[in-house]
């Protein structure tokens, strides 16, 4: 039971989406200062494109030698009291964090922004078994009110209005006042943001004290420290981590690098891909519980290491995919997310990332539509600060689909007939000749089709033309060089 | 077999070309202990007049205040003016650093000041800075017995002391100095190594609504820095 999929009616999601004016709106901000904040600190950086370089090659070697990265960072977490759990499926890390939760009596639980914790499907499960998750992210939090799963990777909300922000507040704060008229109900919001953060500043409040258990993502591991690492903005991730008495950071095996050294390396390509930052505002390394001697913090410290089927990606073609730190750079260049939004995806990770991805984690069978939506313009792989060849890997699933025949039968009879004629040119040039005629013959006179079989999803938007002529370009271009002289 | 073995299994089998390698366990102790940094932005390599400079413009730009003073006396006095000008009370919440309890907060009687973590009642928090990175305009803090790390989320505003002699120009030389500074004798800085980090990059900030950049999201609505000019180390 993880967040639920509806991967397999991208093509349903996308016209819904597609139709949605709200969406339309939203979508101009991913699309544009988003996107265009990206270009501006990397042109102020002369070494970004090097350090992309760099990055990649810490990663790279890494996979290489994950087992024994992650053998050391155990060690480490282990010697600063630290425990580490390993689980292979959603399910093992759905039930530790439950039973961590229980130890503690837990009923309120605060997170930080974790989208492992989507992909397992944590915070249903959690309210299932009497324990309330509270989302302080404010996108998170948002999309909780809403009851909506996450729609991009680094802005869950980025899909709503302020307006529907606001009557969201509106409906699930009842009770809140306006700061500085104590006493009196707020009633209908604002719109402003800056009003709309201070509100959920002021609601999230006390919940971060109140709560018995903190459970935030992890962005990195640092095998040389046995630390987590978080980056955040909001500072929601470093309260949810040290005022409640224990700590689980949810991660998942691909986030381990060696280094403090890499670490710098990493968090300067980081940010600049996902937001645009230099740095974001919080860069927080965790290790362990509370020492004796400390003020404050944590008692427990757990990181629940979720592989669900990661390690199986190893020594693939999809291993480029480990690589991944989680930035959206290629969603916020994505001109097909830009059209549908992340929804449309169906799964916890959407845009070309979630195209590649999401087939191997929920099955080709039920995602195979989402390696077809794409343009193939490339520029995902152009942004991706680790340099992932998305297309190539999305057109390695279009070739499983078809060879795994899940691709329907009619596309695939259509494809291999293309691949036939297109192999033999004879056949080809005489196919061309018959439709170049026919069409010719059916519609010189109205000069265009409206609708034509099999071709609707071009004729529903706008006409094809008819050709005016009956020959094709091989019998026009062999006419011509005669004539000008140029042999073939 | 436990989850744990699976994984690693299932690691190992994806790994197959190399994994039975002699050579890797002593390539990745290497590396891990390598200490030389990876590539570092130009603009991190400059002089410490300079990096002060640089440290000061980008935290500017990102909207945070510094005062510089001469020496750490007229800290007590920076600090109640900034109370004056945004209109707290005098109350401040202080990390128990020999640093800031040195100061002479007695010569501002209006000041009330108590040490200890972070509480919601806290509005304005004074605490140390272990460095700062000239690089990105990054404050480096960790916790210990005498900078309890709730301080630097907690409150609505964080007032930071510090001096210039700890601003650095990259990321990596601020770790270096705190590996320099953990290190002990029988103990590698690993061994040492504090409960958390934090680097805190200007005030807490979202886009979440519609893309739009706001301040003060959960975390310090303002930062502010007094920095004393001690010079170079």
């Amino acid at each position: 039971m993880s967040m639920q999929i509806t991967a397999q009616n991208f093509e349903a999601n996308a016209k819904k989406a597609l139709k949605d004016p709200n969406l339309r709106k939203a979508m101009q901000i991913i699309g544009g200062p988003m996107a265009s904040r990206r270009v501006e600190t990397a042109r102020e950086l002369p070494e970004f494109e090097a350090l992309r370089d760099e990055g990649v090659k810490i990663k790279t070697h890494v996979l290489k030698h994950i087992d024994l990265y992650l053998e050391k960072f155990e060690q480490q977490l282990t010697a600063r009291g630290g425990k580490l759990h390993w689980c292979r499926t959603s399910r093992e890390a759905r039930e530790t964090i439950l039973a961590l939760c229980r130890s503690r009596n837990a009923k309120l639980v605060t997170k930080g922004k974790s989208m492992v914790t989507e992909e397992i499907g944590l915070n249903a499960f959690l309210e299932e078994h009497g324990i309330t998750p509270v989302e302080t992210d404010l996108g998170e939090y948002i999309i909780q009110l809403a009851q909506e799963p996450p729609s991009h990777i680094i802005g869950p909300a980025l899909h709503k209005t302020r307006e529907q922000v606001a009557e969201l507040f509106e409906e699930h704060h009842p009770d809140y006042e306006l700061p500085n008229v104590p006493g009196v109900k707020a009633g209908p919001r604002s719109t402003e943001p800056q009003v709309l953060v201070t509100e959920a500043r002021s609601v999230l409040r006390d919940t971060y004290f109140k709560a018995d258990v903190g459970i935030t993502g992890a962005n990195f591991l640092i095998a040389e420290t046995g630390a987590t690492v978080i980056v955040t903005n909001e500072g929601n991730g470093d309260l949810t981590q040290s005022l409640p008495k224990m700590h689980i950071a949810v991660s998942s095996i691909e986030k381990v690098i060696p280094n403090l050294e890499d670490l710098s390396t990493i968090l300067r390509i980081l940010a600049r891909s996902a937001t645009g930052q230099e740095m974001s505002c919080y860069t927080t390394l965790s290790c362990g519980p509370k020492r004796p001697e400390d003020k404050d913090g944590p008692e427990e410290f757990h990181v629940v290491l979720v592989d669900n089927g990661r390690s199986e990606m190893l020594g693939t073609e999809l291993e480029p995919l480990l690589r991944c730190i989680r930035c959206g750079a290629c969603m916020n260049n994505c001109p097909v997310y830009h059209s549908v939004g992340g929804h449309a995806y169906g799964w916890v990770y959407p845009g070309p990332i979630g195209a590649a991805l999401d087939p191997h984690m929920i099955g080709l069978e039920t995602a195979r539509h989402l390696p077809n939506a794409s343009t193939f313009c490339g520029k995902c792989e152009e942004v991706c600060p680790m340099r992932i060849p998305l297309p190539d890997i999305m057109r390695w699933w279009r070739e499983q689909a078809h060879e795994k025949q899940i691709t329907p039968p009619l596309q695939r009879w259509g494809i291999e007939a293309w691949a036939f004629a297109a192999k033999n040119p004879w056949l080809y040039r005489l196919g061309a000749r018959v439709a170049i005629g026919l069409l010719n013959l059916l519609g010189k006179d109205k000069g265009k089709f409206t609708s034509l079989p099999l071709v609707g999803g071009w004729t529903d938007g706008r006409d094809f033309p008819a050709p005016q002529s009956g020959s094709t370009f091989m019998s026009q271009y062999k006419k011509k060089g005669q004539k000008s002289g140029v042999t073939k | 077999m436990t989850s744990r073995d699976r994984i690693f299994a299932t690691l190992r089998a994806g790994l197959k070309h190399t994994v039975d390698d002699p050579a890797r366990p002593a390539a990745v102790a290497e590396r891990i202990n390598r200490r030389t940094p990876n590539l570092v932005p130009q603009r991190a390599q400059i002089p410490h007049a300079e990096q002060v400079a640089l440290f000061t413009a980008k935290v500017e730009a990102l909207t945070v205040t510094v005062d510089s003073v001469p020496a750490e006396q007229d800290v007590p006095g920076k600090v109640a003016d900034y109370l004056a000008r945004h209109n707290l009370p005098s109350q401040l919440r202080v990390a128990p650093d020999p640093l800031l309890q040195n100061l002479p907060w007695s010569e501002r009687p209006m000041l009330q000041v108590d040490y200890g973590p972070g509480r919601s009642q806290d509005l304005v928090s004074v605490t140390p800075a272990f460095a700062g990175i000239a690089e990105t305009g990054t404050l480096m803090l960790h916790s210990s017995a005498t900078t309890p790390t709730t301080l630097h989320f907690v409150p609505d505003h964080h007032i930071v002391v510090m001096k210039e002699s700890q601003i650095t120009g990259s990321l990596e030389d601020a770790f270096a100095r705190l590996r320099d500074k953990l290190g002990t004798a029988d103990k590698s800085a690993a061994e040492n190594w504090p409960r958390t980090v934090n680097f805190v990059t200007g005030p807490s900030r979202t886009a979440d609504i519609e893309g739009v950049p706001v301040l003060g999201a959960h975390g310090p609505r303002r930062l502010h820095i007094v920095l004393i000019a001690d010079g170079t180390p």
